[in-house]
């Protein structure tokens, strides 16, 4: 499966997908790969494991060992040689059980941190795989895939992966053992009385398997409400300009109840579950020990068993009620394991569809030159429909291309498909001779930079930020980079200076200073084709300016490639292309254009006598 | 030049040294989890908001009460059959006498817990809903200033964590309320039945205490450290999920990732030292029973033995000793959360005390839907902050159906006067009058509707194109909103989206093009039909094509209207019919275009000077000295 296409894939990870059930066959697979990650930890799990086989067997001793010392102070105390006897044997008893329970806790102990640890390291190995392989995935998958939906999958999902060891396959261990020797030893004790003492555990297992099923299906659904409540009042928070222009109190208010009690109706109806099911499971449990006191203290007036076997029965239970219980939460565990794991698996598994050739070299740049040779493109989603059909230009070191043209005509895919963010699906792009597919992503991507339309600022200092292409980059070029990009007289005025925290959550910029750091880091690079993507549109014509003119002294050792709809941000350019429905339509310099009196002569008309009607068709 | 990049990223990049300059993902601890255990003031607020429920929680607390009782029961059940049927001499009757005692207390038990369980379960979550319910009304009502200054992320998470930490709390409160009954019943139960043997089985309860006391500060750093290590992974997995286009193009995939690993590493070693904080506890509860019972069977034992206590109370003994500890547990865990939510409980209520700065009068008249649509300034002077007046003496008037366009450099106060037509804020001195009234005589709410307002950035929320042209005229018919798009130009790309008009809108609309949702928030304030529109025009440039309908739309939207527009663009400014230039919040100039051109004032330097754009003045103003700047850097 490849990133760019299987849109069964894709679906398979949305969230809407989330309440599927995933197949028997394939639901086993992915619990085997989950155990088999779980075991590059050998040793870990193997202690883990033996810990629970020990933990559980102490653990039935101790209702043993209680209904013997029971029994030992029933003995007929006759002589004083007799009671001393019965003296040591209590003593021998108190002390097997202080054995038993030392040791219990400490096996307990290592069960419990073994298999936390093992879940941890399968958590830290897929967060990393997860995280490697997100980052390389190409623009086609996270074009289509919703970034919260990734979010949730590297929380929520990989949570549900890592905890089936623990939850999972060892308590599957210890209720085994639990159920297993604890039923065979009541039963094999007196068979009538271990069959009402087990009479409550299908029950147990079964309402509290149904519980959880159900909480969980809830849990999801509940998780879907809370978010319309927060993206409710995000958006309310967010735009409360908005809203008060509106004087629109009463109606965000209204918004809010609605989708507040929708939530809360849920989360009532998933108390009733919970109760009803804890309520039920705490009474067929009692009434299974009323059963055996009633059963058992018959047998024991008849004189069928003694009053030690009575009382182990009794401990017997309170010792499996718990886990039987938990009988539900292992259930769910297996349940979430194997739907997370298999939408996590999904992922990881799929191929990259923009990936160095086998025999990519490192690209070698000689004269500069960038060459677009009959370039067809079409995004994956929409294949019978090509964005772009016989692209063919060249540009040499030095040169400046402009490109121009309606929404939607495919000038930002120009621009995306130079550092191979998308491969073509037609002729070719090289440089210097060299296909760009046949060089390393890593070569290409040095030295090919695209000034994005929409920026993206990390949420560290600005310093970071300028410098994001190269970390290694010392202070001078930093700041050379940022003055070019007319932001360091900026920078310079914030308290903070270059130290400033911009980004997600640190100190707003405006549009245009977000533009001119996304421009600064990009120069920084000092890439050999530096593109940019529509990406001056928050700037004002001098900044534009400006920025242009500290661009010039490197201009000649570079090729631009300058995306725009203002005429005044590309006329300069040596060679300009009108692009039409993904067609060059018009091409040659600003003068030669204008002489042709075609499409881009209409739109500078419109442009530069914005009031007047110009002769140009309107589409929007 | 090329060979040099390589060079300058090379040599560094091969000596295996850590980038100095890169992060991953961003971590900012910016509020404290423990707060001090208990703070009356917070709990009187806090209580106010449970006190609707005061019946529920009492009924609640007795459901608890008695189903701790039963629980406590049931030993002494135990201990009577065996004592009274087993071994004494009462027989199958006695025992058939305590069996029914045993229907009865598990029948008694089973509705304690089922009303215990709905009723504290329902009411936290009821109380959650309100407290939550009662901040984001209070939001609605706060000065501007306050939203302005504080990030939406603080508010959400105050409308979430904290709310939900006092669910927890209002929770767990009244079954800790269990909790203690189950520890002194158990206590007292034990003494009752022999008061030696429970002394002495008791014993191993203080140093329990003394354990936990010193076991819980350091546990809880390290399950703090883990919680919080968690937060830090996911925030640079979610940086790298939103940022990967800027990660691929600038080749990070391999730094980012080293320093991701060190993330998940310490994650990993912070969950197992949190791990081994919680398991140290395991063998020393589970050795303190050991010794308990240990000393139940050899003294008890002994006492049995000697005839002097009944064997029945030893088997109840060795009952609530399984039971002993968990209240314990359960207490000392309880005290954490106790702390967490008094610290939440503090943020919430410094929000619900946000102070709200425009109220309505208390003669609050309605703004009449027939009143002129005049607006007027009277010497107004405004400011955020007292003393910095952003607008001084300001006066002038719109007459209706005129359009004004207010011109003037950023931080000429061009977007206070804006907001003060709309009351969000009130002025220091003088007054602003609409339809002849004082705003501040009028009712919000009718002031809002009779006032439009489209403001720089197009603000859409999630929801179909009609509900959003809608917003709150909920009553426009489908009609109405097609009439509005058409209007302004939408209708077509609204009908070229999936589902046209009942097409559902990203995040912020996101599917749309910045010219769009524009589009999009002129036919929301058409479908408003206010008598006076206040416009902020976008300052980002959108594409000629848009841009065109844009304005053709904006003429049409203030056709018949009073018109206050915070104009940036030549056409919008020459298209107005008078023009006020505002300088350091001074109103520095008047009059239509023709007029301040032959003024050959700031207004006419301006012009001269903008291309296509009316761009800010501190541009031009600032040009001579940036250039200055420049040329000693180079």
């Amino acid at each position: 499966m490849s990133d760019s296409s299987s849109a069964a894939t894709l679906r398979r990870l949305a969230t809407a997908a989330r309440r599927e059930r995933v197949g028997w066959g394939r639901g086993v697979s992915t619990l085997t790969r989950i155990t088999g990650i779980a075991l590059q930890t050998p040793w870990q799990a193997a202690i883990a494991i033996v810990s629970t086989l020990v933990a559980a067997v102490l653990q039935l001793l101790i209702p043993v060992l209680l209904g013997r010392a029971v029994d030992q102070t029933q003995v007929v105390v006759g002589s004083g040689s007799g009671a001393e006897a019965a003296q040591a044997a209590l003593l021998t008893t108190a002390m097997l059980l202080l054995a038993c329970s030392v040791f219990r806790g400490i096996f307990t102990t290592l069960q419990n941190y073994y298999s936390e640890s093992v879940g941890h390291n399968v958590g830290y190995s897929i967060r990393l795989a997860y995280y490697r392989k997100i980052q390389n995935l190409s623009f086609s998958f996270h074009d289509r895939v919703h970034s919260g939906d990734l979010i949730t999958l590297g929380m929520l999902d990989l949570e549900g992966v890592r905890m089936f060891f623990s939850t999972g396959l060892v308590r599957l261990v210890l209720l085994s053992i639990l159920i297993g020797i604890g039923g065979y030893l009541l039963l094999t004790t007196d068979l009538v009385l271990g069959l009402v003492a087990l009479s409550f555990v299908p029950f147990v297992a079964w309402r509290s398997s149904v519980a959880q099923l159900r909480l969980r299906a809830t849990w999801l659904e509940l998780q879907e409400r809370l978010s319309v409540l927060s993206r409710v009042m995000e958006e309310n928070l967010a735009g409360i300009r908005v809203v008060r222009a509106f004087a629109a109190r009463a109606h965000e208010l209204g918004k809010f109840a609605t989708a507040s009690t929708s939530a809360l109706e849920l989360a009532f109806a998933r108390v009733g579950i919970r109760v009803r099911n804890t309520s039920a499971m705490t009474l067929s449990f009692f009434m299974a020990m009323g059963l055996v006191l009633w059963v058992g203290g018959t047998k024991v007036i008849a004189g069928e068993i003694s009053v030690g076997t009575l009382t182990s029965f009794l401990t017997f239970m309170t010792i499996l009620q718990m886990p039987v219980r938990q009988l539900g939460m292992l259930v769910n565990s297996f349940a979430r394991a194997s739907t997370c794991g298999d939408r996590i698996f999904t992922l990881l598994d799929l191929e990259v569809s923009v990936e160095d050739a086998p025999d990519a070299k490192p690209l070698e740049l000689t004269e500069g030159t960038l060459r677009f040779d009959g370039v067809d493109f079409s995004y994956p989603e929409t294949v019978d429909r090509q964005t772009l059909r016989g692209i063919t230009f060249e540009a040499r070191r030095g040169e400046t291309v402009g490109i121009v043209g309606p929404p939607g005509s495919g000038k930002s895919t120009i621009a995306h498909l130079v550092p191979r963010f998308y491969d073509v699906t037609g002729g070719s792009i090289s440089l210097d001779g060299q296909d760009i597919r046949s060089v390393t992503l890593r070569s290409l991507r040095t030295s090919v930079a695209v000034v994005q339309q929409d920026v993206f600022l990390f949420t560290t200092s600005i310093e970071n930020n300028v410098a994001y292409g190269d970390p290694w980059a010392k202070e001078p070029r930093i700041e050379r980079a940022s003055d070019s990009a007319q932001l360091h007289r900026y920078i310079m005025g914030l308290p903070a200076g270059y130290q400033t925290v911009v980004g997600e959550r640190g100190s707003s910029l405006s549009g245009g200073q977000r533009q001119r750091l996304s421009i600064a880091r990009t120069l920084l690079l000092k890439p050999a084709v530096l593109i940019f993507d529509d990406s001056t549109a928050a700037l004002d014509a001098h900044t534009e300016q400006r920025i242009r003119t500290a661009m010039q002294r490197q201009a000649n050792e570079r090729v631009t490639i300058i995306i725009a709809h203002r005429l005044s941000s590309l006329m300069h350019a040596d060679q300009i292309l009108f692009l039409e429905g993904g067609v060059v339509v018009e091409r040659g310099t600003h003068e030669e254009l204008l002489e042709l009196g075609g499409r881009y002569r209409a739109l500078y008309d419109l442009q530069v006598r914005p009031g007047e009607d110009a002769d140009v068709e309107v589409a929007v | 030049m090329t060979a040099e990049v390589e060079a300058e990223r090379n040599d560094v990049r091969d000596d295996g040294r850590r980038p100095p300059r890169a992060v991953v993902g961003s971590h900012r601890i910016d509020e404290e989890m423990f707060g001090r255990v208990f703070d009356g003031k917070v709990v009187s607020r806090i209580w106010a908001f449970v006190k609707p429920y005061q019946r529920q929680m009492l009924i609640a607390v007795a459901a608890v009460l008695v189903f701790t009782g039963t629980q406590l029961m049931i030993p002494l059940i135990i201990r009577n059959a065996i004592d009274d049927g087993l071994v004494g001499g009462g027989g199958l009757a006695a025992l058939h006498g305590a069996i029914l005692v045993f229907a009865a207390v598990i029948a008694v038990n089973f509705g304690a817990s089922y009303v215990q369980e709905s009723v504290v379960g329902r009411t936290a979550e009821a109380v959650l809903f309100d407290i939550r319910q009662a901040m984001f009304a209070h939001l609605q009502d706060v000065s501007l200033s306050f939203m302005d200054r504080t990030e939406v992320g603080r508010l959400m998470s105050r409308l979430q964590g904290d709310v939900n930490s006092m669910q927890e709390f209002l929770e767990t409160s009244v079954l800790s309320v269990g909790d203690i009954t189950l520890l002194f019943g158990i206590i007292f139960s034990m003494l009752w039945l022999d008061f030696r043997l429970g002394l002495m089985t008791m014993a191993v309860l203080p140093v329990l205490f003394i354990v936990r006391i010193f076991w819980l500060p350091r546990a809880r750093v390290a399950f703090m450290a883990a919680h919080e290590t968690n937060s830090i992974t996911n925030g640079a997995l979610a940086e790298a999920i939103h940022g990967v286009r800027a990660v691929q193009s600038m080749d990070r995939q391999d730094v980012n990732f080293a320093l991701y690993e060190e993330k998940a590493q310490a994650n990993l070693q912070a969950h197992l030292r949190a791990a081994r904080y919680a398991q140290v506890m395991v063998p020393i509860v589970d050795s303190l029973t050991g010794i308990a019972m240990a000393v139940v069977i050899v003294v008890g034992g002994s006492m049995v033995l000697g005839q002097s206590l009944d064997v029945g109370v030893m088997v109840a003994f060795l009952f609530y000793i399984q039971r002993f500890f968990d209240p314990i547990r359960s207490l000392t865990m309880q005290y954490s959360v106790m702390q967490r939510a008094m610290a939440s409980g503090q943020r919430l209520t410094e929000v619900l005390d946000v102070a709200v700065d425009v109220r309505d009068a208390p003669d609050a008249i309605t703004l009449s839907p027939d009143m002129d649509g005049s607006v007027e300034f009277r010497n107004v002077t405004f400011g955020y902050n007292p003393g910095q007046p952003v607008l001084r003496n300001v006066s002038f008037k719109v007459n209706p159906g005129e359009t004004v366009a207010l011109v003037g450099p950023t931080g000429s106060g061009k977007s206070s006067a804006m907001s003060l037509v709309h009351r969000f804020y009130d002025v220091q001195e003088g007054q602003i009058l609409v339809g002849g009234h004082d705003v501040r005589s009028l009712t919000q709410q009718s002031l809002g509707e009779q006032i439009a307002m489209v403001l720089q950035e197009p603000y859409l929320f999630t929801g179909t194109v009609l509900e959003n042209i809608r917003y709150t005229k909920t009553d426009a018919s489908r009609e109405d909103v097609i009439a509005a798009a058409e209007a302004v130009g939408a209708h077509s790309f609204i009908m070229a989206l999936p589902d046209g008009y009942d097409t559902e809108l990203g995040e912020r609309g996101g599917n749309l093009s910045l010219g769009q949702r524009q589009l999009l928030s002129f036919a929301r304030a058409l479908v408003a039909n206010a008598k006076v529109l206040v416009l902020d025009e976008a300052t980002a440039s959108v594409d000629s094509y848009t841009e065109r309908q844009i304005q053709k739309a904006l003429e049409l939207l203030l056709k018949g209207r009073t018109g206050l527009v915070i104009a940036h663009r030549l056409a919008t400014i020459r298209g107005a019919d008078r023009i006020i230039v505002l300088q350091n919040g001074e109103l520095i100039e008047e009059g239509n275009h023709d007029q301040l051109m032959a003024n050959a004032g700031p207004y006419a330097r301006l012009y001269n000077v903008s291309y296509a754009s009316f761009d800010d003045l501190p541009e031009v103003a600032a040009d001579a000295d940036s250039d200055d700047m420049t040329a000693s850097r180079t």
